[in-house]
This record gives structure tokens, C-alpha cells and sequence, in this order.
């Protein structure tokens, strides 16, 4: 049995605390009163000369921003006023005063997700080790089942974000859920059927209510099966069944979630290919978390039976999927460029105006980096390696999820500073707190389950 | 032609064959070649074959192969023939460059894999009206064999090979290739 370090645990807490305090210090502060906002802007007009173009690019995606909100059904009609002039101006300043007091929002909601994320993305990999009957993999499904213990905190809170933000908050994440927006906007009330509050919340708890009810029985049979005779395979054989129902209906869910939670914070934007774009992410994600977990409890010499033929799988999972991520980002990507329909390539603009270094600096790191690094067969043996390729790819793929929230939410006025590292590090501390308390519960070997012995001796 | 003297041993279970190998080279004795009738993972470090290049040459036959469709595509769509693309007609290399994306991943995997199963033919040494070099038949079906020189060594390596569940024994005149 595994038991939760005092120094692991206390690092976990340790995050917890200060990131709770930075993340309550970015909403303190985000409430900026109107007269700072002005200020604040003039000053950044006055900087002139050298900055001109800044500001120019700055009004562009203020226009964009404009479309993207139904803001501008009120801003046409002050058109016809002989004061639109005034108007204009209030309503900058008021919409980037908003902006402003969304970021700490935003912040946590992009950690909260993404930690969640990793948690189902390895609930996934954990579903088609058991759908494939794989022979390698069952060594690691004590790792596998402690991270996902995330899955029904981490969803939970996600959740809980996305509907505080509609009902304590003042609509900072999604603005289909402010009714004053929708009255104004068309496009998003011939879509309030479905984005609505009521059948967000329902939507989310049926999801999560199916990802923990696999999450719950299949660790369950995983441990009755260590308890079992030895020709007893009744366990293996349900958790393979519900193993291939969840998949089913993972896959349903995981595209419809990314929808509700991610892309509906654009409205009016869409693209068919989302769900498999963030089932990419959260993938590849998942098994560098999986890969490593294992190497830090294999260097404790807690997984005497790990050999670096797992690692190697791992690690060509690693390779193998951060391609098929930068396949489908560049698919989504392509096909929007390429016909250049206003209404969906704003989405590119934004981002490629006011985000240019986080939207391309990720593909460099999850596409160029794992690609060069990876390639070598024998570097997928090396733990630091791995180490070191798997750390840029999660910043890679947290600044992925930033890169699809922020721009819809703080435009222009984004920064990686104390809200967003201290929203990291709060979830970052949970989520090793959750895990690995869920490590201490059950054995490291899964040593009943029918393939262990293969995987032992895996091989290659 | 110089003849020499070869000893074919043969098997019928790879996992026989893989602890052969091992005992045979833990006798110090070389193994000239083996034939299976599909790949064994592990023979090659078994036999203590050097490690392949051919992961090498394929990455070097990529990289050629990117650069043919960055070319080609800036000759075809750019300076031959100017193309308007998606509306956009900038006629410029790096802005229409997502358009050509597919061709470079096409072209890129079109060379690596192609050019480098023709090295792998041309380095197994086998082309077009080649005579086969296959001793047995029967390893193409469901046989391993084990060929191992003989140097004034005949019986001491049939009993070694006995010992490690070889079906059977021949001792063969071989023609030297060189």
C-alpha cells in the first residue's frame, strides 16, 4: 500500500493556500470603478509614436469583440444619435471595465478545466485499455485509477464555476446566460433553446453523473478482482462491458461538453470539429500525467514492476497524440482560413491579433518540441526526458484552453499573471491531493487483474 | 567456387529459437544468418546485430521530401502560375503557405515510407530476379532456421543444438557468395 508522503501532502496544501490567495486577490482587484478605466486608457492612447500600431490592432479587435457580444445592436442604434460620439465612448470604456472584471473569472475557470480535463482524459485511456483487453497497460491502472478520483471534483467545480458565473457573477464567462445580451441577439436566441441555464446545469449533471458512475464501478471491479480466485474473470469481464458502454457514451458527451463548457463562450461561432479537437488536448494531457506519475512513484521504488518498455508506450502515446492534436489544429484552422467566412474567421483574428504569441507559441510547444524531442526511440526510454517533454506539453496544452476561453472573454486585456498562476496552482494542489490520496486506497498492482502477469513481463 | 561448411539447424517455435540464440551466443559461437517466417522482436539484440539505420535514412528521405513539396509548390502555385488562393490572391509564398500544409504532409510521409522500404530491399539485398538466398523453404511457412559455420567444430555444435530443441540437423556444402 501506497501512503500520501507528508511532504507531498503538505506541498499540495501548500499550493492550495497560496493559490486560493491569489485567486481571491484577482477578484479584489478586478473591479476596476469607471474613472480608472478611462484613465487607464487615455493612458495607453497618449503612449503614441511607437505604440500607434498597437492601438490601431487594439480597436480592430475591439470592433471584433463588438460583433462577437450583441453590443452592437445598441451601438447601431446610437448610430442615428447625434451623441454617438459620447456613447461610443462610454460603451469602450464600460466593455473593457468588463473585460477587466472577467479575467479572474476566466483565469480560474482555465485552470479548473484544465485540471479536470486531464483527469477525464485518462478516465478515457483508462476505458480503452480495458475495451482492447491491452496487455501492456494493466500495471499502470492503479496510477490511472488514483488520477481519475479527479474526475467528479474536477467536473463538479468546473460546473459550479460556469453557473456562478451566470448567477453571482455578472455574466463573465458566457454571454448567452445574460438575458439583456440575448434580447438583443438573434443568432443567440434562435440558439436559447439549447443555451439556457436550466438545460446547461441538467446537461453537465447527466455528464458527470456518467463519467463518475463508470469512474466508481470500474474501481470497483478493478478491486474485487485482486480479492477474487484466480480463475474468477467475472470482474474483468463486467468492467470490460461497462468499459465499452462508457466509451459510447464518452465520446457523446465529451463533444457535447466541450460545446456547453468551452466553445459556447463564442455563440455565434462554431466548428464541427471541437469536440475532437478537445478530446486531443485533454488526451494527450491525461497520458502525461499518467507517464508522469508513474516516474515519480517508480523513482520512490514503488513500481518495482514498471519497466521502461512502459515508459516507451507512454511516451510514443505522448508523440503519437500531440500529433494527432496538431492534425485536428490545424484541420480546424484550415478549413476556416481557407474560406474565409467573416462570421467564423473572426475567431482566427482574434487571435491571431491580440494572441499571437500564446495561439502560435503552443503549437510550437506541442507539436515542434514533443515532435524533436520524441522522435529518437531510445529518448522514450529516459525518464528526464520524458520529464522534461511532458512539462511543455501541459503548459502547452493549458495555454490551448486559454487560447479558446480567453479571447471570448477578456479580449485584449489578457496577461499569464497572479490570477491565472495562482488559479494553477490552486487546482494543481487539489488535484495532487485528490490523486494521490486516492493512490493511498489500493494496492499499486492491480494483481488480479488476468493480464497482469503479460504485463510484467511486457517487453520490448 | 570455394565451398564451406554450414550447419542448419532447425526450429519450430520462436520462443524456442529466442533461447537458442542466447545459449548459442552465451557459447560463443557466431551465427551466421536465421530465417523466420515472420519478424521475431528481440532476435536482432539476441544475435547482437548492430542497431538498424534504417530509422536514419527514413528521417533524412522526410526531410528530402518537405523540401521537394516546399519547392514544388512555390514553383507550381507562386512563379509559374500565380494562383489566387481561397480569394486571397496575395501571391505570396508565406501567406498562402496553410494551403500547402497537406502537400508537405503528404510528400513528406510519400518519401520517408517509400524511399525507405527501396533501401530496406536494396540493404536486405533483394531485387527484382534475384535467386532467393532462402535455404528452406519451409521458413517461409511455419520453420525457423539457424545457419552457424562450421570450423572443425561439427560435433560439438550438433550437441549443442540438440540440447536446445532443434528438430533437425543438416550439415550443408555452402557455395561463399563472395
Amino acid at each position: 500500500m501506497y501512503t500520501f508522503s507528508n511532504r507531498l501532502k503538505t506541498f499540495s496544501i501548500a499550493l492550495i493556500i497560496i493559490g486560493a490567495i491569489g485567486v481571491v486577490y484577482g477578484f479584489m482587484t478586478s473591479h476596476k470603478s469607471f474613472e480608472d478605466v478611462e484613465t487607464m486608457l487615455a493612458a495607453e492612447a497618449s503612449h503614441g509614436g511607437g505604440h500607434e500600431t498597437e492601438t490601431k490592432a487594439h480597436v480592430v479587435a475591439g470592433d471584433t469583440e463588438h460583433a462577437d457580444n450583441s453590443h452592437d445592436a445598441n451601438a447601431h442604434d446610437a448610430l442615428a444619435d447625434t451623441e454617438h460620439h459620447v456613447d461610443d465612448h462610454t460603451k469602450h470604456v464600460e466593455h473593457v471595465q468588463h473585460q477587466i472584471a472577467n479575467r479572474p473569472w476566466s483565469a480560474l475557470y482555465v485552470a479548473a478545466f484544465f485540471f479536470f480535463m486531464i483527469a477525464l482524459g485518462v478516465l478515457a485511456f483508462y476505458a480503452i485499455q480495458f475495451a482492447a483487453q491491452a496487455g501492456w497497460s494493466p500495471v499502470l491502472f492503479r496510477v490511472m485509477e488514483g488520477i481519475t478520483a479527479y474526475v467528479l471534483p474536477g467536473a463538479l467545480i468546473v460546473l459550479a464555476i460556469a453557473v456562478a458565473s451566470g448567477t453571482i457573477g455578472h455574466y463573465n464567462l458566457f454571454v448567452w446566460m445574460d438575458p439583456d445580451v440575448v434580447a438583443h441577439d438573434k443568432l443567440i436566441q434562435g440558439k436559447a433553446g439549447y443555451l439556457n441555464l436550466t438545460w446547461f446545469i441538467i446537461r453537465g449533471l447527466i455528464f458527470i453523473a456518467g463519467w463518475s458512475l463508470y469512474r466508481h464501478f470500474a474501481r470497483k471491479f478493478s478491486i474485487a478482482q485482486d480479492n477474487a480466485d484466480v480463475n474468477d474473470n467475472r470482474n474483468f469481464k463486467k468492467s470490460f462491458r461497462i468499459a465499452a458502454a462508457f466509451l459510447v457514451f464518452y465520446i457523446y458527451t465529451e463533444s457535447i461538453m466541450s460545446w456547453d463548457w468551452i466553445m459556447s463562450v463564442d455563440p455565434h461561432w462554431f466548428s464541427t470539429l471541437f469536440g475532437w479537437y478537445v478530446f486531443a488536448s485533454m488526451f494527450v494531457s491525461g497520458i502525461t500525467v499518467i507517464a508522469l506519475v508513474t516516474i515519480y512513484l517508480k523513482s520512490k521504488g514503488l513500481l518495482p514492476f514498471v519497466n521502461n518498455s512502459h515508459l516507451h508506450d507512454l511516451a510514443k502515446f505522448m508523440f503519437g497524440i500531440s500529433i494527432f492534436w496538431t492534425y485536428l489544429w490545424f484541420s480546424q484552422f484550415m478549413l476556416i482560413w481557407y474560406s474565409n467566412i467573416p462570421e467564423e474567421v473572426t475567431y482566427f483574428v482574434t487571435r491571431f491579433q491580440d494572441y499571437q504569441l500564446p495561439f502560435l507559441g503552443m503549437v510550437v510547444m506541442n507539436f515542434v518540441f514533443p515532435l524533436l524531442l520524441l522522435m529518437n526511440s531510445d529518448y522514450k526510454r529516459i525518464p528526464w526526458f520524458i520529464v522534461m517533454a511532458g512539462i511543455v506539453i501541459l503548459c502547452g496544452h493549458y495555454i490551448d484552453i486559454f487560447n479558446m476561453i480567453m479571447p471570448a472573454t477578456v479580449g485584449d486585456r489578457w496577461f499569464i499573471g497572479i490570477p491565472e498562476i495562482s488559479a494553477i496552482l490552486l487546482f494543481a494542489g487539489l488535484f495532487i491531493f485528490v490523486a494521490f490520496t486516492a493512490l493511498t486506497k489500493a494496492p499499486l498492482l492491480a494483481k488480479g487483474n488476468p493480464f497482469i502477469k503479460e504485463s510484467e513481463h511486457f517487453h520490448y | 567456387m570455394e565451398t564451406s561448411k554450414v550447419i542448419h539447424a532447425i526450429y519450430t517455435d520462436d520462443d524456442v529459437l529466442m533461447s537458442a540464440v542466447k545459449r548459442v551466443k552465451a557459447e560463443k559461437h557466431h551465427i551466421e544468418e536465421i530465417f523466420t517466417p515472420f519478424p521475431v522482436h528481440g532476435l536482432d539484440k539476441a544475435m547482437g546485430l548492430a542497431p538498424t539505420r534504417l530509422a536514419i535514412t527514413s528521417f533524412i528521405y522526410g526531410c528530402i521530401g518537405l523540401t521537394v513539396a516546399i519547392v514544388m509548390m512555390n514553383f507550381i502555385m507562386i512563379e509559374d502560375w500565380p494562383q489566387d488562393i481561397g480569394g486571397k490572391p496575395s501571391f505570396s509564398y508565406l501567406e498562402n503557405m496553410p494551403a500547402f500544409v497537406p502537400i508537405m504532409f503528404e510528400l513528406t510521409v510519400f518519401f520517408a515510407a517509400h524511399l525507405m522500404v527501396i533501401t530496406f530491399y536494396l540493404r536486405s539485398r533483394m531485387w527484382p530476379f534475384k535467386k532467393a538466398e532462402n535455404p528452406d523453404p519451409r521458413t517461409t511457412d511455419d520453420h525457423f532456421l539457424m545457419e552457424i559455420a562450421i570450423h572443425n567444430n561439427q560435433l560439438e555444435l550438433e550437441n549443442l543444438l540438440k540440447e536446445t530443441g532443434a528438430v533437425e540437423i543438416n550439415i550443408v556444402e555452402k557455395e561463399e557468395a563472395h
